[in-house]
């Protein structure tokens, strides 16, 4: 493939000599698609707030999470991005339609928020903000650029250590124990519990029964029954009043 | 590719990596806008015939195949109308956010060995979740639409999607623990040989939830009998009823998109992926490594297997589409929730014990030895430049 291809290509290398292509030569992908992805992930959560309709507030969450997945798929944690997709982007489908459904009296509902709500709302963010920052600068080796490189992404060693059986490399300076500890408690506390919540939700959503189940077929049936005495009664006075109903033309 | 740009052709290293991106782009933009062509076609003959008609019979010569294309330039023609209460930036944004998430499920789609356009550590998992976001622009079509017929569509849609989620996922773990692996390109390279292989004939549980994975592939993907979302006798044309022109298209796009790509997924959890019935390049003799020539052989001998696979489950979804009446809003959920479901939840566990209590298989030979744990026997990614620093990853377990 390669003397095939190679040939091929020789034949484009003047062109990629003479610098036809050199403007695209010194970008940076990563970082580019990095400033990309964290650009439209805050700006998007900046407009999520600063939106007043529900269903737009759900499309920019939606493309913020999405580009916090693909910083995680950028960092190479493929199973963390491919999960915020599941879940968070997911999630919010769900939360959207049920948004709509429950809110939306009339169509295009718009959510105006009042100026206290907006300070109020700042000075949360603001604060949030502040301790993050703290958090992240306070680390020194998180201050040099290239530091938190990540080994070739795989998803068995999660896969493993949440069963119990740690197979990835252990740290550097890390004791050289045998038996280093799996998350399998932790799994199995996270699944019991996920267990009853699915449980609690079925209970909750199911269709309820009224005391007397027969309610609705007894109103029913009452229903025509009162109907035509109603007729039978008005074609009475009205044959008494010789109408046309009954056959009367005088 | 790109470290062949890089050692062999001298690009810098930030150029080959665009060039690339933009070859794998602009393939994959072909196989779904391609695709769309032949299958628009080939669904009007075969609704034609399963209806005692011809079908498409006079545009471009003997069997209409042209038809596509005249439908194609009608579409660009019409007049590109927008409802006067419609929410506008949604209403134009939503056939994109459909069409967007049909194309990102396909980057991770592997069309032979290596052949794919970003070889995934969770292959499966991506494609899933991203197939799951295409409902999304649906959602946003139906309630920018400022349609009650187009938000019913919408809202049965999201209903649906939602719930077949489940039993797909279901259905999906099932080749993933028997491959040891979310890889895409891992799990169809396990099922290499005859056809003996494919995990469809791996034990009788395995045959059984290929048969829920399509019908919840169907349902995921909003075909009939399950396109309760665009029910014409009851919602007009559901959540695209107020499109027209383009943006119609592209929902169709994505729509064939999306059908194309669950085969292709069927094809390469169930059905062996690449590595056909009859084992071709291996009985011819070429195997990976033997050459340049060999290997672009077996690729190419690879790719013709799968896209026939694929669009063999595409014709099958025709066929269904024209021969099965519609379900009912309660029938479709019932058939999720009380067969799809529990059937799915026992057949893994069933496909669980048969890996536990016969791990090579009923007959010697058939089904592939168990014991081979997992990732990094594998040559590493193809378009990686990551994998060529990091060391594979071997995993040995013992009981």
């Amino acid at each position: 493939m390669n003397t095939l291809a190679g040939g091929l290509f020789a034949m484009f290398e003047p062109l990629v000599a003479s610098g036809l292509a050199l403007p695209l030569a010194g970008v940076n992908w990563h970082t580019f698609f990095f400033l990309v992805f964290a650009a439209v992930a805050c700006g998007f959560a900046v407009a999520v707030v600063a939106a007043d309709n529900v269903v737009r507030m759900a499309l920019y969450l939606v493309l913020s999470l999405g580009a916090t997945a693909g910083l995680f798929f950028l960092a190479g944690a493929e199973f963390v991005g491919a999960m915020q997709l599941m879940i968070y982007v997911g999630g919010t489908l769900v939360l959207l339609v049920f948004g709509v459904m429950l809110t939306a009296q009339a169509p295009f509902v718009s959510i105006k928020s009042t100026a206290g709500d907006r300070v109020l709302a700042g000075m949360v963010g603001a604060a949030l903000l502040a301790v993050l920052l703290q958090a992240a600068l306070s680390v020194p080796a998180w201050r040099k650029p290239g530091a938190g490189r990540v080994a070739e992404p795989a998803a068995t060693p999660i896969g493993m250590a949440l069963v119990g059986v740690r197979v990835d490399a252990p740290e550097a300076g890390a004791p050289a124990i045998n038996r280093r500890p799996g998350y399998l408690l932790p799994f199995e506390i996270v699944s019991v519990h996920l267990l009853v919540v699915l449980v609690g939700a079925a209970y909750l959503a199911r269709a309820k029964r009224r005391k007397t189940p027969r309610a609705i077929e007894v109103a029913a049936s009452v229903e025509p029954a009162a109907s035509v005495a109603e007729h039978a009664e008005i074609g009475r006075d009205r044959s008494r009043g010789s109408s046309v109903l009954a056959g009367g033309r005088s | 590719m790109a470290e062949f740009l890089i050692t062999t052709v001298g690009l810098p290293a930030s150029l080959a990596w665009t060039v690339t991106a933009v070859v794998a782009a602009v393939l994959i933009l072909n196989v779904i806008a391609g695709g769309a062509l032949v299958f628009i076609w080939a669904e009007r003959k075969i609704a034609g015939r399963i209806q005692d008609r011809l079908g498409p019979t006079r545009t471009g010569g003997k069997f209409g195949w042209l038809q596509s294309l005249a439908d194609g330039i009608k579409l660009l023609a019409k007049e590109d109308l927008m409802p006067e209460g419609a929410d506008g930036m949604l209403f134009r944004l939503a056939p994109y956010v459909s069409f967007c998430a049909s194309f990102c499920a396909f980057i991770a789609l592997p069309f032979a060995f290596d052949f794919v356009g970003q070889r995934l550590n969770v292959g499966v998992f991506f494609v899933v979740a991203v197939l799951g976001l295409e409902v999304f622009g649906v959602i946003l079509a139906g309630y920018a639409s400022a349609s009650k017929w187009s938000l019913f569509g919408a809202m049965r849609e999201a209903a649906q999607v939602v719930s077949y989620e489940v039993p797909l996922g279901m259905c999906v773990v099932v080749p993933v623990m028997l491959a040891g692996s979310m890889d895409l390109v891992t799990i169809a390279e396990k099922q290499a040989g005859w056809f003996t292989n494919w995990y469809l004939f791996h034990d009788p549980f395995t045959f059984v939830i290929f048969w829920v994975y399509v019908t919840c592939a169907v349902a995921s993907v909003n075909r009939a009998p399950f396109d309760l979302a665009e029910a014409e006798s009851e919602l007009v044309a559901g959540f695209h009823t107020e499109y027209s022109g383009l943006r119609w298209s592209f929902f169709f796009m994505a729509e064939y998109g999306s059908m194309f790509l669950v085969s292709a997924l069927a094809a390469v959890l169930f059905m062996g992926g690449w590595n056909g019935p009859i084992p071709v390049a291996s009985l011819l003799g070429l195997s990976e490594g033997t050459g340049d020539t060999a290997n672009y052989f077996t690729r190419l001998i690879g790719m013709v297997n799968l896209l026939g696979k694929a669009t063999l489950g595409v014709l099958v979804m025709m066929w269904i589409r024209w021969t099965l009446p519609r379900l009912r809003i309660d029938q479709v959920m019932t058939t999720c929730l009380k067969y799809c479901t529990p059937i799915a939840a026992v057949m893994f566990l069933g496909a669980m014990l048969w890996q536990v209590a016969l791990p090579g298989g009923l007959v010697p030979g058939m089904g592939r030895p168990a014991g081979e744990i997992r990732e990094g026997w594998l040559p590493g990614p193809g378009g990686g430049a990551a994998s060529a620093s990091a060391p594979a990853i071997v995993v040995q377990v013992t009981p």
